[in-house]
């Protein structure tokens, strides 16, 4: 079984702060991880490979550094990895990330797709499925679990209010949740290895792909504005007799769409 | 792709085990408004098997000026490839100016498949949504990077200009029954292949969280909750809120409360959306635990207790008879 | 010197702070209050590779460096001293040794099962009349055809009844002095070996540290390691290596109550203000990390030198006395720092400078480290 594992290189956005002078991101010394949802499939792939046996080659696009989470993909136990690099690819939305991936993905071949549920520098939740679309392939989303049984698999997607068992045939891609384990640490000798393996690094003039339909002039959607939240302040605080304690509680949940 | 052909806003209206989701009333609250901003119709689309004409008349009596209704055994349970079909081939047909789909776990899953068959953009999770002034981009606006940034996207040369919305976000309409609308079936040829996917099992349940660092709502109590029988009325409020209890280690070396829902320096870091701090004076070691919270509510009869300092809104009061006054509140409002 | 921290070690410390903080911090604060062995983290090292780091993989290690296995004890020695020395005593007292001293044959024996960490090693060296003056060894060795008869005690050893492997030393030919002490590998569970009273200590207070008692212990030739009567300078050898274990733990005890008095300080107010706004904290702390950042340079070299195969015993000594004396000024001033929660058992800092005070006297004393690096400037 030929499985590929998409991963993502994410500032680890628990360490991010907001300058409370401009009221901009920090991003200098936020260390980067691999996406912990795709790190879950990492896992899910890693734990088919020992259960069942199987080829695992973690796929990644970003740029040049993003080499460094493909190494820990390595060092984990993944067999190959490949990094989708290229100025041209640049400002890519999820439509033309996922047209992206889906031409490196027929050019590697495959079983079984897993990604991520999503990532949490854009929480999109989309260049899965649109992967899957793209390709022609069945996709199951938020999936907590797979057994491979005979020549399809078994895995568990959840709902927000429970879940079903689908039986799924391949090839297919799976989007997971980082619930569903906890990815092993890298091994020591695995690390060494890692810096010795080569990792293949394709461009757009490596992949079958429409060159109107990558990087920023081939997404439909761009960023029109960004601004940060406002910092934290010190809160307001009543004192008030409880019943009004009370609706102003629910008028404040209200208004941050909490409740 | 001639975008002046697309006109009009439609949205998915996501219906489990026939029964039609909030999001989807939200989502034909929006869509209204935008709808009469462009004074062009606003479109339900309801998959399913089994439909009601009351399914259609809800619809309906919340917005939506025509129901397309796709009714086929194939549709019963969800499903990506029969629904991605049906809605993708309505898109087509429709030719919608907008497309909106509740973020649930079926929406994420649905629209980023149906909107790249359809071959146009979708926005993720967007918790606002407007007419930009003088075009007809549609403004939607998400929160990314963790929630650190808003981003305002567009799609200014696809159509339709997709989006996934959070529910609980948007307003919905007052039910009008006086509302008139048309509703219009829609054929779809499906074939045995879209039903690759085999569903073994459905489970449905309520979420059970076992760990408090999973909950996304922690109603945390300490010593000021005075015994362990008004912790019972905390754990009312947080079931309420869909949460869990918490506790600081006043009350948990009270006995009031498990070890386990300890919060603070010998207890668990959390970082729930929302944290209620009940009668928690706020030292170190417990804010050490719960600093990095959503949003963090505090209440306490001491105006000068340092949790207030950490408190993004905080009320001075006695906690004892907030806590049923505003389980009270959140029971009218959720009844509105 | 020219050496740095390269992109691998890089990786490898981001895996070893997970593992540390996942897998070692949750315990420390039991391991030390209950006297309690870590084994099962011992198991999990074992499993991800540390038990073997510097070690070709022919000979079951994971084909690193010396770099790579010091980031490793001072990652671990953050969170917790104990599990720090328990590392370091099996990979640079026992396996280390075996591997650079060892015959092929006794490599290939020993050395796959210490590496993989199946089996766990110790260091048998200091007596009850010979710890500083390593010379004055009692336990002897008779040569007996195709066996030693090994009698004595030994004291203060870590890892203990835990271990598996033991590197021990005895008089082969007392006549000869240091030039008559002899290195062996003894395996537990020969006859004639146990172990004795168990120290109640101050800190590291989870590793074992025992009596081992040698009645009549036959010992094979085979297990003599290096040659008869060059054991001491083996142990010598082995102690330089050792030293940079040590000081890696130092200097992971000294950089873990950094960390703990930021978190602290930014925390906790007093006069209305967070006590790191205050300008002693900030110099006191300013002072800790310039401090303990010297003390890294020093460790980090004395691992390249030794990565280098180059001399490295008086950078090793160098490393172990700064960086230990380093660990017991830091951790003092981060309980002080504390004021009077660091006092208490809540805070991990007073667990932290009870550690530290060990590294200033086991595998030679800071005066011992003195007198090595006065000898090399004064030859």
């Amino acid at each position: 079984m030929n499985i590929v594992v998409c991963i993502k290189q994410v500032p680890d956005t628990t360490e991010v702060r907001i300058d409370p002078a401009t009221g901009t991101l920090i991003r200098e010394g936020v260390p980067s991880i691999i996406n912990p949802d795709d790190k879950a499939g990492l896992e899910a792939a890693l734990a088919l490979k020992g259960a069942v046996g199987a080829t695992v080659t973690a796929l990644s696009m970003g740029p040049p550094q993003a080499e460094i989470a493909l190494r820990e993909a390595l060092a984990m136990g993944a067999d190959h990895a490949v990094l989708i690099s290229d100025k041209r690819f640049g400002g890519a939305d999820t439509w033309a990330t996922s047209i992206t991936l889906a031409s490196a993905l027929r050019r590697l071949g495959f079983d079984l797709i897993l990604c991520g549920r999503q990532a949490i520098d854009g929480d999109t939740a989309q260049v899965g499925p649109q992967i899957a679309e793209h390709l022609g392939i069945p996709q199951v989303s938020y999936v907590s679990e797979i057994q491979k049984v005979g020549d399809r698999l078994q895995v568990k997607r959840m709902f927000e209010n429970g879940y079903q068992r689908l039986s799924v045939p391949m090839p297919c891609l799976l989007t997971v949740l980082k619930e569903m384990n906890a990815p092993r640490y890298m091994n020591v000798g695995g690390v060494f290895d890692a810096f010795r393996a080569e990792i293949p690094v394709w461009t757009v003039d490596d992949l079958d792909v429409d060159r109107a339909q990558i990087g920023l002039k081939g997404s439909p959607t761009r960023v029109k504005k960004s601004y940060t939240k406002g910092t934290k302040s010190a809160g307001k605080v009543y004192e008030v007799e409880p019943q009004e304690g009370a609706r102003i509680i629910v008028e404040h949940l209200r208004e941050k769409f909490i409740i | 792709m001639d975008i002046s052909s697309y006109h009009g806003v439609m949205v998915f209206a996501e219906q489990r085990n026939g029964h039609i989701q909030k999001v989807t009333f939200e989502l034909l609250g929006a869509g209204r408004a935008i709808a009469d901003k462009l004074a062009e119709p606003l479109f339900a689309v309801l998959l399913g098997h089994q439909l009601t004409t009351q399914h259609s008349a809800d619809l309906i009596a919340h917005g939506a000026d025509q129901v397309i209704v796709v009714d086929h055994p194939y549709l019963a349970d969800y499903r990506t490839e029969p629904y991605t079909k049906a809605l993708a081939q309505i898109i087509d047909q429709v030719k919608p100016c907008i497309g909106l789909v509740g973020a649930t776990t079926l929406g994420r899953d649905l629209a980023p498949r149906a909107s790249a068959r359809v071959k146009t953009g979708l926005t993720a999770d967007c918790t606002a949504l407007e007419m930009e002034d003088g075009s007809r981009n549609l403004l939607m606006t998400r929160p990314a990077f963790g929630g650190n940034i808003m981003a305002t996207i567009i799609c200014p040369e696809h159509r339709p200009q997709m989006a996934t919305v959070r529910p609980g976000v948007m307003r919905k309409l007052a039910r009008d029954e006086a509302r008139q609308g048309e509703v219009t079936t829609f054929d779809v040829a499906f074939h045995e292949e879209d039903l690759s996917v085999e569903i073994l099992e459905t489970v449905i349940e309520q979420a059970t969280l076992k760990n408090i660092e999973e909950a996304s709502v922690l109603v945390s109590g300490g010593r000021g909750m005075g015994n362990a029988e008004n912790f019972d009325q905390l754990r009312k409020l947080a079931t309420s809120l869909g949460g869990m209890v918490a506790a600081s280690r006043g009350a948990v070396e009270a006995g009031w409360v498990p070890q386990d829902r300890q919060v603070g320096q010998t207890g668990k870091t959390v970082r729930p959306d929302l944290y209620l701090a009940c009668g928690i004076s706020g030292m170190i070691q417990h804010v050490a635990g719960m600093e990095e919270s959503g949003y963090i509510v505090a209440v306490n009869k001491k105006a000068d207790a340092p949790i207030f300092e950490h408190a993004d809104l905080g009320i001075v009061t006695d906690v004892n008879r907030l806590v049923p006054a505003l389980a009270e509140e959140l029971r009218k409002r959720s009844g509105e | 010197m020219d050496f740095q921290v390269r992109r691998e070690h890089r990786l490898l410390i981001q895996m070893y702070r997970a593992f540390a903080q996942n897998e070692v911090r949750p315990l420390a604060k039991e391991v030390d209050e209950q006297e309690r062995f870590p084994l099962e983290t011992v198991r999990k090292m074992a499993r991800f590779g540390f038990m073997g780091i510097p070690f070709p993989k022919e000979y079951g290690g994971q084909g690193g460096d010396n770099l790579a296995y010091i980031l490793a004890v001072e990652e671990i020695s953050k969170v917790c001293g104990t599990t720090g020395v328990i590392l370091s005593a099996h990979t640079s007292l026992c396996a280390a040794p075996i591997f650079e001293f060892g015959s092929e044959a006794q490599k290939q024996a020993y050395l796959p099962a210490l590496a993989k960490g199946e089996k766990l090693g110790a260091f048998a060296l200091t007596e009850p009349n010979a710890g500083t003056d390593a010379a004055g060894q009692q336990c002897t060795a008779e040569l007996q055809g195709d066996h030693y008869l090994l009698n004595g005690t030994k004291i203060f050893i870590t890892n203990a009844q835990f271990a598996d492997i033991y590197l021990v030393f005895a008089m082969t030919d007392k006549a000869k002095g240091t030039r008559g002490i002899s290195a062996f590998i003894v395996e537990k569970g020969m006859a004639g070996f146990r172990i004795g009273k168990k120290e109640e200590k101050m800190g590291i207070r989870g590793s074992a540290t025992c009596e081992l008692i040698f009645e009549n212990v036959n010992v094979p030739v085979a297990n003599l390691l290096g040659r008869e009567g060059g054991g001491f300078g083996l142990a010598m050898k082995t102690l330089d290596g050792g030293r940079i274990g040590i000081a890696a733990q130092a200097l992971g005890l000294a950089q873990g109550a950094i960390d703990e008095t930021l978190a602290y300080s930014k925390e906790r107010k007093q006069f209305g203000k967070s006590i790191a706004s205050f300008q002693n904290s900030q110099f006191q702390l300013a002072d800790m990390q310039t401090r303990t950042d010297a003390a890294r340079l020093l460790v980090y070299r004395a691992a390249a030198l030794k990565d280098a195969k180059q001399p490295y015993s008086v950078e090793a000594a160098m490393a172990k006395l700064f960086a230990s004396e380093t660990a017991m000024d830091v951790t003092t001033k981060a309980v002080q720092l504390h004021g009077g929660y660091g006092y208490t058992r809540e805070y991990p800092v007073e667990r932290m400078m009870r550690d530290a005070k060990i590294t200033e006297i086991y595998e030679g004393t800071s005066e011992v480290q003195r007198m090595v690096i006065s000898a090399h400037l004064l030859r």
